[in-house]
């Protein structure tokens, strides 16, 4: 007899706007408190403490324009946030201060997050939608030179880059990013030559949110149809797809993997988040809490397993954090 | 006849003579299947028979030289062929020219695609002929943009002029278009918008594909003319004729109509737009699993029961519909769920309808698309039709007020018809009970008319009706039984049709339906017929009958083709609806006036589908006399 899903550990409430994107904060030493970093349509990031539940800090840098990501920069004092107001804000947020210490103007009005990767100590690379229609941009930061400019053929009518992720098959070997496009596909670029390595039609319609996993070369993505497509990486760095996993409800707007390897969490347009186990895609629970499309989803990075969190975001503008799965 | 050749100097004229007057009798096929062939093999490689032929046909006089001509151009298998046997007669003799040009182009349509092909090659062999064929060409552009020809000539020549068109362009080259391209061009302009005014669809299709072939050639390098149309034969046919084969020199018995694609005149191809991405190859993921260790075991899945599709209620209360409808919040799922819902609700909820009706049918006449719902025309309109049904005679007077007001578009006043008609139609239909067997013409027509709302259907389905019916009178069989329920149509129809015919005539700042809006003023003709047609055996039948001819009366000589259809469909209906006894009693002077003006549509009119309603129209009242005459009067 299996199990009714759990209820939320706890419930964030607070934002006052619909939540777009979330990112844990929670590895550090004692006294460092767990934190979560939330950014929301109304232009604030807020920093959640975990133990307190309440609202430590509020950052305005985006001028009341929605924020759609949030990551940091190794540890919690470094904050990079990327808002609807065309620009990416570098906060530094140690000792308490709450100052934005450089920007980066896009110029691109689209919804795409960017992504982080630390390179080597101190230098990391960000890759981010550009001005140009179909381009993505890689920048190094802090420096915020280009790296490269990421542009597809004309012929392939890939439409706008709609999710990033860089990966590394180890620390130290070539950066590689992976790009899901407005048209369905998803397209492994190599950025020495700025080229594609690869390029896999997943879907019909566009990739909203990819997730990867580095150790097996397998990813997932989801679209705003009813399937979740699984593609693996084989040695020839050539992407195909591995399977297809159907929905109840069409539409996805996040997956994440957890840092484990062990289950994804996918947060659904039908106001459900649903947890896999990553090896076989097997559904696992369906936890249904929220009153609207949940935005995001973000696993926690605590040293200590058991304590590990899951976050959903929702345009309720209620940020639900779960307990589940925790003793493997 | 067999020809000595030599160095004799024989005088072909008697020949010729005797050519002109055997083909103008009408013996042109014997003599020339037999003639024909023989000159073909002949001349085909002599030269000097060559120039025999062309004597001979120089010779013939010049009062039998038509149907000489007629018949060669009617019996040569090819151009090439025509070439030969002809030379630069029609260069030199005015006559010929007269006939090959301008007669059995322009004036004549009866003859087939290969008396066309042959022409417009024949034409196009020789550099001296080249000339005449930018002529013709020419003259019968000004014939296809003529906005009179267009509207009084019969479809057939319509046809018969688009094709010779269209062969005369496969025939020139670029310089001979570049010296013209000014003047194809306006033709090309005022010939498209006339055609597209028209109210038949193969006016306008005959249209769109010259234009398109037109626009082609005059543009090789920049956009072209494109429409939307449906491919059907006849398109096919057309867009053949603009490829020329080059010429094949056939043995003159092969009939020679291969119309191949490989023509020099290449149409621009399409070159797909490869998508780079590697086909994607699933990796079956059965040889995996069973090796690894199944860590995943660990992890027991929850009760995932609850987990359905997400669905969003539609409203109960018709109110709430309203609400929903004329609400502006951006709840958009809410708002597709009510349309779809709309109809079942109004039906299943008829007194609560019946207290917001007039409420409900202003809220749908104006309802527009707001988000991307399948079908979202069809639902409205069948929302409408519940509504009209309902609740029949405050709705209908809120519709037909309408359609005569100001501010709404062409398109919103067709779906007030749409509406009339298709609830008309509900409304009279008899109800079947299951016991008694329905008579099979009735069942197929209903269902047909309520999935569409093209023009022709209901012309057909009164057409249909109308030749049943008149078997039937013809035969004296009974009339088939027919399960009896009240005609709910009834106690409403003047209410449906009355105002609808009452301010025809008075325009409006944006509505003249006797000026610009003939194509509205053709379908409530076509509307008006259906009304009177579903108000058989009602009480104000006699009374819409009378008014129906007034009516018809008043615009039969409108230069609409479509129009015209529409009232004889309308006397037809006339006929089938009102009793006879009622139709001598009150509308006996207006049947005779209309049955002269039959016979002149049947004599005079250009158009062949007013000629058979009118024949059948007088039919339908040559049977009713019939069936009156034993009565004593």
């Amino acid at each position: 007899m299996a199990l009714p899903p759990p209820d939320p550990r706890f419930v964030l409430r607070g934002a006052g706007a619909a939540v777009h994107t979330l990112h844990f904060s929670c590895g550090g030493q004692e006294p460092d408190v767990p934190i979560l970093f939330s950014g929301s349509e109304n232009g604030f990031i807020h920093v959640w403490n975990l133990k307190t539940h309440r609202v430590d800090t509020v950052l305005d840098g985006h001028g009341r324009t929605s924020v759609y990501c949030v990551e940091t920069m190794g540890g919690r004092n470094r904050l990079v946030s990327q808002g609807r107001d065309q620009r990416i804000c570098l906060w530094d947020l140690a000792e308490g201060r709450t100052s934005v210490t450089d920007s980066v103007f896009t110029e691109n009005v689209g919804f795409c997050r960017c992504s982080l990767l630390e390179v080597a100590q101190g230098r990391w690379l960000m890759a981010m939608a550009a001005k140009a229609p179909e381009e993505v941009q890689v920048l190094e930061l802090p420096s915020k030179t280009s790296v490269c400019t990421l542009k597809p053929e004309v012929c392939a009518k890939l439409g706008m880059p709609m999710c990033l992720k860089f990966w590394q098959l180890s620390c130290g070997s070539q950066p590689l990013l992976l790009a899901g496009y407005e048209d369905g596909s998803v397209v492994l670029w190599n950025l020495s030559m700025g080229k594609t390595l690869s390029q896999l039609v997943c879907h019909q319609e566009p990739v909203m949110s990819l997730d990867f996993d580095s150790e097996k070369t397998k990813g997932i993505s989801g679209s705003s149809e009813k399937v979740l497509s699984i593609w693996s990486l084989n040695e020839q760095q050539n992407l195909q797809v591995y399977k297809t996993h159907q929905l109840i409800n069409p539409g996805i707007s996040d997956i994440t993997i957890r840092p484990d390897k062990k289950i994804l969490a996918t947060a659904g347009w039908d106001h459900r988040i649903r947890i896999f186990g990553w090896k076989k895609m097997k559904p696992l629970a369906v936890l249904d809490y929220h009153t609207a499309t949940v935005h995001c989803v973000s696993f926690s990075d605590h040293k200590n397993p058991s304590e590990r969190l899951l976050a959903a975001g929702s345009k309720d503008h209620r940020i639900s954090i779960w307990s589940i799965y925790t003793q493997t | 006849v067999c020809f000595i050749p030599g160095g004799l100097d024989c005088s072909i004229s008697f020949i010729s003579h005797v050519l002109g007057k055997v083909c103008v009798h009408g013996r042109q096929k014997e003599m020339l299947s037999v003639l024909v062939p023989r000159l073909t093999e002949l001349t085909s490689s002599d030269c000097i028979w060559q120039r025999m032929c062309w004597r001979l046909l120089e010779r013939v006089p010049e009062r039998w030289m038509e149907a000489v001509l007629l018949g060669f151009v009617q019996s040569t298998p090819g151009p090439d062929v025509l070439s030969r046997l002809l030379g630069n007669l029609v260069v030199k003799n005015k006559k010929a020219q007269f006939v090959v040009t301008q007669k059995v182009l322009l004036l004549q349509y009866c003859h087939g695609t290969e008396v066309l092909q042959n022409v417009g090659g024949y034409l196009s062999l020789d550099g001296s002929r080249r000339a005449l064929l930018v002529k013709v060409l020419q003259e019968l552009l000004e014939t296809w943009s003529s906005s009179s020809a267009v509207k009084h000539s019969p479809p057939e020549q319509q046809q018969y002029i688009s094709k010779a068109i269209l062969i005369c362009l496969s025939h020139l080259k670029e310089p001979e278009i570049e010296s013209c391209r000014q003047e194809l061009l306006t033709s090309m302009m005022e010939g498209v918008k006339c055609h597209l005014d028209s109210s038949l669809p193969q006016v306008r299709r005959l249209g769109m594909i010259v234009a398109e072939s037109i626009s082609s050639r005059i543009n090789t390098d920049g956009p072209v003319l494109k429409f939307q149309y449906e491919e059907d034969e006849e398109v096919r046919e057309l867009k053949s004729l603009l490829v020329q084969t080059p010429a094949i020199s056939a043995v003159p018995s092969l009939p020679e109509d291969s119309k191949s694609e490989k023509a020099a005149a290449a149409q621009p191809l399409v070159s797909e737009s490869n998508k780079k991405s590697h086909s994607a190859a699933s990796v079956v993921p059965d040889e995996e699993s069973d090796a690894e260790l199944d860590s995943d075991d660990e992890l027991i899945p929850y009760d995932m029961s609850d987990d359905k599709e997400l669905k969003v209620k539609a409203p109960v209360y018709i109110r709430d519909c309203i609400e929903v409808l004329t609400g502006s919040e951006e709840d958009m799922d809410k708002w597709e769920a009510t349309v779809k819902a709309l109809e079942s609700l109004i039906r299943r909820n008829p007194a609560a309808t019946r207290e917001v009706s007039v409420e409900l049918a202003k809220i749908l006449l104006h309802l527009e698309e707001k988000t991307c719902v399948e079908g979202f025309v069809v639902l409205r309109q069948r929302a409408q039709v519940a509504v009209l049904t309902t609740d029949p005679v405050p709705v209908a007077k809120y519709l037909t007020s309408q359609f005569y007001s100001l501010n709404y578009s062409l398109r919103q006043r067709m779906d007030i018809l749409d509406v009339l008609v298709l609830a008309a139609q509900e409304l009279s239909s008899p109800k079947s009970h299951g016991k008694t067997k329905q008579p099979d013409a009735q069942k197929p027509c209903i269902q047909v008319l309520a999935a569409s709302d093209s023009p022709k259907d209901w012309r057909r389905v009164v057409d249909e009706r109308i030749k049943s019916k008149t078997r039937r009178f013809a035969t004296g069989q009974s009339q088939v039984e027919q399960t009896f329920s009240p005609n709910e149509f009834n106690s409403v129809a003047g209410h449906f049709f009355f105002p609808l015919i009452q301010h025809f005539d008075r325009p409006l700042t944006t509505f003249d339906l006797l000026g610009e809006d003939h194509l509205v003023l053709g379908r409530l003709v076509h509307t008006l017929a259906v009304l009177m047609y579903l108000a058989v055996n009602t009480v104000a039948a006699p009374a819409m009958g009378k008014a129906l001819l007034e009516f018809g009366w008043a615009l039969r000589f409108h230069t609409d083709s479509y129009v015209r259809q529409g009232l004889l469909s309308c006397v037809s209906s006339v006929l089938l609806s009102v009793p006879a006894q009622r139709l001598l009693e009150d509308v006996a002077e207006e049947l005779l006036e209309t049955q002269s003006w039959l016979g002149d549509v049947l004599e005079k009119d250009p158009d062949g589908d007013c000629r058979r309603l009118a024949l059948q129209n007088l039919l339908l009242m040559e049977n009713l006399k019939k069936k009156l005459e034993p009565a004593p009067s």
